[in-house]
């Protein structure tokens, strides 16, 4: 059935009674061609894609527990593709692209909303690591702007421009096209135009383990639901993943933390864009609804609880109190944690597994959501044709054999 | 009239000290006990808000933090508060406070356009249209609509605290269960803390009735409070609400300290909030009663009903003159009762139950209240106020009811929020239709209300059971038997039955949720919104997902609730800063010597520590003001205070066994009272400090680490000896702080420090370039370095940080006459990049690696090192890495550091490297900068393109400069 105003009107007057079903709650089939495992973003938006763009349609979702209940539910939203090196670059930017046609895709309203995101500068040195950004972010073909404080000020005018602010502000990098969407319409949005391309999305069905041919091959899964048989597995469960490794008997270069975020009660718009304070670590955007959402550094422990600590709350909330003075009456209406995947240099890694037959679409760690439609674009690509994508070969488990790392947040200065 | 609704007696208020008010722009008076929701209601203010997404008109629902619809805007100017509860905020005198979320005004309200859109409107109806032709066209309207109340524009003027506390027992709740397990473990001398969110303590006590060992509750509740408050052990923490249970028994508070009263001494903070430990957590927060849902239960005079024994007794106010009582359970009866002892009209009291225990029958039918078994309200009326119910009875047949109060309970939940946050698991209690703590995960326990137990003498046992205290717990003597509850989760019937009233989400919306397959208890809330209002589903969340069990078959257990999370209750953002702004929020390093450097005009920049960058004179720019600094270095003398340089002292017969591994470069080798420059990598290779390293003895080095790794680089040598080296014998001691560092450089160095006076030989040969003195310089004992960032001789002076002011007052005082010049980190950068030295963090990133710097050789080296095996992968020695090289602008102007060299054309365009440092030096008259350019070293010569920020330049790649090569002034 598909969604328009028009059916909105329809069903309006027709009591609401007429509505479909969003996808449908199949029991497991004794074998699949591919199976992925996972139903958050990745998963599905890999489901979607096999069945559309390669026309595999035997194709099961697996998931532990509801859709979506992972880390593309528990996010912050931001989406942005200003990054450093050339292979980032290009493969955020194509998952942004994608965003940017996405509710009319999957007719199914996402809400992508490019109301752009500053990353602030301190200080004359943060200045000019922010140039050198701009510059190789207009190299990669990504808009980026440089903001000069006034322009600041008059963008967020409850941040604190004072000169004697604990971090003055001495400019600003803006990528104009970043933004945020609804992080579960998009999960929902995937697992409904895969269910209608056929695809079974199995929720409370946890994978416990692997079953292997002679040759060492996967050739299909244990589950909480019995075993399902397929010889092309993928696997999207984000800070999980170091465990799913351990069933197939190999490592992983993850580390798994809790990631926490915030959101404040409802208020009239007081803020339109993203905007993170390097300093403090801290992010802000304020959603459609009204909610201040807030994000900040990992727990300091590694952690497979998705619960966070008073310490991290107390530094990324006072830090907000702090920055934005006037925010300092604003009450926190809840917090939540996510389990995130980091990798050592904080890129993704996707592909071959050292498991024949097993691929990988992990190490996203604190900064996947926005890349859902490209990781899925890509695991899929691998599951069809057993050959990465163009987009994924510099992020192969490889490269930590080669010492090919992509590091990003070093690149960027950030780990100075 | 004055309070209309207010009683001749009775409550806990001071009739003697009235307040006036304002409440949407009229004005009333209430008294000093009240808060502004009891005295809008004795004021006989009925509409108070309008919902989120219809703007429908709504009134009080109940009494503390379960509050979904009374949510105000308090205050004006930068002391506004949005979203506040009217239950929760307590009066003062001038209080001013207007409904969020509708315009003009709370009656009428432009917005209640969308009540008659509502059909329309459904749940997650926004997910399936506005695609076209794109959201933006519509983004806008939504967030103006969107959003409660609005945050004030100025900064906030309050002030907040954080305070630690520890005790044995933490018990969160002060009804009869909180207090009786605090008096218990009180009266054993354990450390209690009590905490309750009211201003009053006393919970239930202080308004349902009963009898304990003789006493009134109310009077017991006054005993136990005087007893405990009178108890060294016992810290007693009103106005307090328990927000988080975190691991180890860890938990959160805050409490609302000047309660937003003007009136309030000036030095007590908004807010307070607390980190407790605790030995253990007794959890004796009570239960939160459900409303029905019915069509039309959301019209204002709708209202729970222990919400309306609670201000008949706590504040002598009825909230009605008719009212009904709409239940499914024995203990709405009291409400019955307490408002026809105050005087009300009771039209009926309408039981969904057929069978309703006949003593509970006879307690209102003999005050000739009328009761109608196994019926249900199934319509109200009244435009802005409830007019009538509509009442179906069990025959069938239908009843109107005129009543201006209808009184609702569908039963209650214990309050598991912070069991939930613990780890605890809950249990569906068919008993008592709802969740109760079931399997405990910490050291806590759940009494009363709170553990789904349901009579005042139960409450009391458990309590004391749970204090762990000596003799008998108290006793209730005259109480209510347990009430009785048939579940009731959703009246058949047309029209809108709202579960959430804040977020609007009706019965129906449930219902589609189930049909479009969002049936996971998160799924629902998400897509429905139901439970993610300001009050986070206290009242809502139960009846949804037993509304969605009934849809689904699966039972209510196997549903399962959503996540209980942190906080409890809304926190002000203010009270997790507390102390913590401008300069507290990450405290800024001062150096010993902040206050002469001001003295001298120097304008000081966070770099980690406060440091001069420059001191330009009367009239100076900042850039005349570093050319003439460092001009004065080349020609005679430049002091700089060097204090934050890392030092960590490494000691033991292991130390050069250490620094061997952790060093780039051999440091055994080195001579006692030598100096050698080393690279520090990581595991990759990539290098993340660079310093000196100086041999004090056989078994001593002094380790030098940058500014800015002075304390990672400590941790760091720590890591490695406590995880990797265990059987190393060597000490490690961060003492950066304990030395403060003057550095001489200059022809003329040596010639004022031999005039200060040092007890050391200063010439050359006995004094030569890297290499290290002990002794004393101007009478202070000091530790002398001869090694040199700007290429000019240089001592680097370390003295014990309390004497530096002394050490720099002589140098100062003697300098004179070599023309003694105090530089700023500006002139200090551009020296050592006149001298072509790499600064780590501006030359190099987190992946820069030995290899990239012309360090080359340190793959000769024998012997392991931390990194060398990520150096010998072929990667790093592509020749086309980047390579570190000078570049030389056309003309004199210094090239923009950031800048990227650029290769190819068009979509091929790509960076082909940085620049990295840059800046106009005066002994070459012209810019000079540094670079990392891809296969850099050979291609020396190469005139290259640049960028920045839409310039174009040019520049040749060239040998970094080099200033002075043969090295004469170092080494003179
Ligand atoms: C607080 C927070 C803020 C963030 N902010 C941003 C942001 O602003 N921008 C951004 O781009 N990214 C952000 N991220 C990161 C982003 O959320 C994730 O990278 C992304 O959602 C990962 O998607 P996924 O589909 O790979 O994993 P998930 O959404 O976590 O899905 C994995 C699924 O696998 C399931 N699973 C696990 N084990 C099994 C098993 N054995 N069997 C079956 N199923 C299993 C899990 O239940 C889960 O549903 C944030 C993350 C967090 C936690």
């Amino acid at each position: 059935m598909r969604y328009s105003a028009w059916t909105v009107f329809r069903q309006g007057l027709g009591g609401q009674r007429g509505w479909k079903p969003a996808w449908r709650s199949p029991d497991p089939k004794p074998d699949y061609e591919v199976i992925i495992i996972g139903g958050g973003g990745h998963g599905l938006a890999t489901a979607y894609y096999l069945a559309k763009t390669y026309g595999i349609r035997r194709v099961a979702v697996l998931e532990k527990g509801w859709i979506g209940g992972g880390n593309s539910g528990r996010n912050t939203t931001a989406i942005r593709s200003n990054y450093y090196y050339r292979a980032s670059a290009r493969m955020y930017e194509h998952s942004l692209k994608l965003y940017e046609g996405l509710s009319k895709e999957l007719n199914y309203n996402v809400m992508f909303s490019q109301r752009g995101m500053i990353s602030l500068a301190h200080s004359p040195h943060d200045v000019e690591l922010a140039h050198r950004q701009a510059g190789a972010m207009r190299l990669n073909g990504v808009d980026a702007d440089f903001l000069s404080p006034g322009e600041i000020a008059r963008r967020v005018p409850i941040l604190d421009m004072s000169p004697e602010a604990r971090f003055p502000v001495f400019g600003g990098l803006l990528q104009k096209r970043a933004g945020t969407a609804r992080h579960d319409a998009v999960v929902w949005g995937y697992a409904r135009a895969a269910d209608a391309l056929g695809v079974d999305i199995i929720q409370n069905c946890e994978v416990t383990g692997f079953r292997r041919g002679a040759d060492g091959a996967v050739i299909g899964v244990e589950t909480s639901r019995g075993p399902i048989a397929a010889t092309r597995i993928g696997v999207a469960v984000a800070g999980h993943s170091s465990r799913l490794a351990e069933m197939a008997g190999f490592r992983l270069p993850i580390t798994s933390y809790a990631l926490q975020a915030f959101v404040s009660e409802p208020l009239k718009p007081v803020l339109d864009t993203v905007i993170l304070s390097p300093a403090t670590g801290v992010y802000m955007s304020q959603s459609d609804k009204g909610g201040l959402v807030i994000g900040g550094g990992l727990d300091l422990y590694p952690s497979y609880a998705q619960r966070g600590n008073m310490p991290v709350i107390r530094n990324v909330l006072g830090a907000v109190a702090a920055q934005y003075p006037s925010l300092g009456r604003v009450r926190l209406l809840r917090q939540w944690a996510g389990i995130v995947d980091v990798v050592p240099d904080s890129s993704p890694i996707i592909g071959a597994s050292p498991v024949p037959g097993l691929f990988l679409d992990c190490g996203w760690g604190t900064g996947g959501f926005k890349a859902i439609p490209v990781g899925g674009t890509m695991l899929a690509h691998q599951l069809a044709t057993l050959t990465p994508h163009e987009l994924a070969e510099p992020f192969s488990l490889e490269r930590f054999t080669t010492g090919a790392l992509i590091d990003e947040a070093a690149g960027s200065g950030i780990a100075h | 009239m004055s309070q209309p609704f207010r009683l001749a007696a009775g409550g806990l208020i001071d009739r003697g000290r009235p307040l006036s008010f304002r409440f949407e722009g009229r004005d009333y008076r209430g008294y000093a006990g009240d808060t502004l929701a009891s005295a809008l209601l004795a004021n006989g203010v009925r509409l108070v808000g309008r919902s989120f997404k219809y703007h429908r008109p709504r009134g009080i629902l109940g009494f503390g933090p379960e509050e979904s619809n009374a949510l105000m805007q308090l205050g004006t100017g930068a002391r506004a508060a949005p979203n506040l509860r009217a239950t929760e905020i307590r009066l003062h005198d001038g209080l001013e406070a207007k409904a969020v979320n509708c315009w003009p005004n709370v009656r009428f309200d432009v917005g209640g356009v969308n009540n008659l859109l509502s059909r329309f409107l459904a749940a997650g109806f926004y997910y399936k249209t506005f695609m076209w032709p794109h959201w933006h066209v519509y983004e806008g309207v939504i967030r103006r609509a969107a959003g409660l109340g609005k945050a004030p524009k100025a900064a906030d003027p309050d002030r907040y605290e954080n305070r630690f506390a520890h005790c044995d027992v933490l018990v969160v709740g002060s009804g009869p269960a909180g207090l009786a397990a605090a008096r218990a473990a009180a009266g054993t001398g354990q450390r209690v803390i009590l905490a309750e969110q009211d201003h009053v303590l006393g919970g239930r006590l202080r308004w349902d009735g009963g009898e304990i060992d003789g006493l009134a509750a109310d009077r017991w509740a006054d005993e136990a409070i005087a007893a405990l408050g009178a108890m060294p052990n016992v810290r007693i923490l009103p106005n307090t609400a328990v927000t988080g249970y975190f691991d180890h028994d860890a938990l959160a508070m805050i409490e609302a300290v000047s309660g937003d009263d003007p009136a309030a001494p000036a030095q007590l903070p908004r807010y307070r909030q607390w980190q407790v430990r605790a030995g253990r957590v007794v959890l004796a927060a009570g239960a939160i009663e459900r409303p029905l849902v019915f069509p039309g239960n959301d019209r204002p005079g709708v209202m729970l009903a222990s919400a309306v024994r609670h201000y008949l007794a706590r504040y002598g106010v009825r909230a009605g003159n008719r009212a009904v009582i709409f239940t499914n359970n024995d203990e709405a009866y009291r409400t019955a009762i307490a408002f026809h002892a105050a005087g009300g009209t009771v039209a009926a009291v309408v039981d969904t139950r057929a069978d309703v225990d006949p003593a509970v029958a006879a307690s209102v039918e003999t005050l000739g209240i009328r009761l109608l078994r196994g019926a249900s309200v199934v319509a109200t009326r009244g435009a802005k106020a409830l007019r009538d119910v509509a009442v179906r009875r069990a025959d069938g047949g239908t009843l109107r009811l005129a009543c201006d109060l209808l009184a609702m309970s569908g039963g209650s939940n214990p309050n598991v929020g912070l069991f939930s946050q613990s780890g605890g698991r809950l249990a569906f209690d068919e008993q008592l239709t709802a969740f109760r703590p079931a399997q405990s995960v910490q050291n806590e326990r759940s009494v009363g209300a709170a553990a789904g137990l349901r009579t005042l003498d139960e409450a009391l046992a458990s309590g004391h059971a749970a204090g762990a205290g000596d003799g008998a717990a108290p006793r209730a003597t005259d109480a209510h038997p347990a009430a009785e509850i048939t579940a009731c989760w959703r009246i058949d019937a047309p029209g809108k039955a709202f579960v959430d009233m804040q977020n609007d989400v009706s019965a129906d919306d449930i219902g589609l949720a189930a049909r479009e397959s969002y049936r996971s208890v998160e799924h629902l809330k998400r897509y429905t919104t139901l439970g993610m209002a300001s009050d986070q589903g206290k009242t809502s969340n139960v009846n949804a997902l037993a509304i969605m069990a009934g849809l689904t078959g699966q039972g209510i257990a196997e549903t399962g609730t959503t996540r209980f999370r942190f906080p409890f209750v809304p926190v002000a953002l203010g009270a997790f800063a507390g102390r913590a702004h401008g300069e507290l929020l990450r405290p800024l390093r001062r150096l010993a010597l902040h206050d002469r450097h001001v003295a001298l005009g120097a304008i000081m920049e966070d770099y980690g520590w406060l440091r001069p960058s420059a001191y330009p004179r009367a009239g100076e720019t900042r850039f005349e003001a570093e050319q003439r600094e460092a001009r004065a270095v080349r020609d005679g003398v430049g002091i700089f205070d060097g204090s934050p340089l890392g030092k960590i002292e490494v000691r033991g017969p292991d130390a050069a066994r250490l620094l061997d591994f952790i060093y780039a470069s051999t440091m055994s080798t080195l001579k006692v009272g030598k100096v050698r420059y080393g690279l520090m990598l990581n595991e990759l290779g990539v290098v993340i400090d660079d310093g000196v390293c100086a041999r004090l003895g056989e078994d001593h080095f002094l380790v030098g680490a940058s500014s800015a790794g002075a304390d990672r680089i400590a941790a760091w040598l720590e890591e490695w000896l406590q995880c990797e080296f265990v059987d190393h014998d060597v000490l490690v001691a961060p003492v950066t702080t304990s030395w403060s560092v003057v550095t001489l450089t200059g022809p003329h160095a040596r010639d004022l420090l031999a005039e200060a006076g040092a007890s050391f030989p200063l010439g050359p040969e006995a004094f030569p370039h890297m290499s290290f003195q002990e002794g004393m310089v101007a009478g202070i004992e000091a530790r002398v370095m001869r090694v040199s960032y700007t290429g000019e001789t240089s001592y680097e002076i370390n003295v014990p940080t309390g004497r530096t002011a002394e050490l720099w007052d002589v140098l100062m005082r003697l300098g004179g006459r070599y023309g003694l010049t105090p530089i700023g980190i500006d002139a200090w950068n551009l020296l050592r990049l006149e001298k072509g030295y790499l600064h780590i963090g501006a030359d190099t990133d987190g992946t820069t690696t030995p290899l990239n710097i012309g360090w080359d050789h340190v793959l000769r080296r024998k012997g392991d090192f931390v990194g060398k095996r990520s150096l010998m992968l072929a990667l790093h020695r592509d020749p086309a890495r980047l390579q570190f090289v000078g570049l030389r602008a056309e003309g004199t102007e210094p090239l923009p550091i950031g800048a990227h060299l650029v290769r190819g054309k068009g979509a091929d365009r790509a960076s082909d490297g940085f620049v990295t440092s840059s800046a106009y030096s005066p002994v070459f008259g012209r810019g000079v900068a540094l670079a990392l350019v891809h296969g850099g070293t050979g291609r020396i010569g190469e005139t290259v393109a640049l960028e920045h920020d839409g310039r174009r330049l040019t520049a040749t790649i060239a040998q970094p400069t080099l200033y002075d090569p043969e090295g004469a002034r170092l080494n003179g």
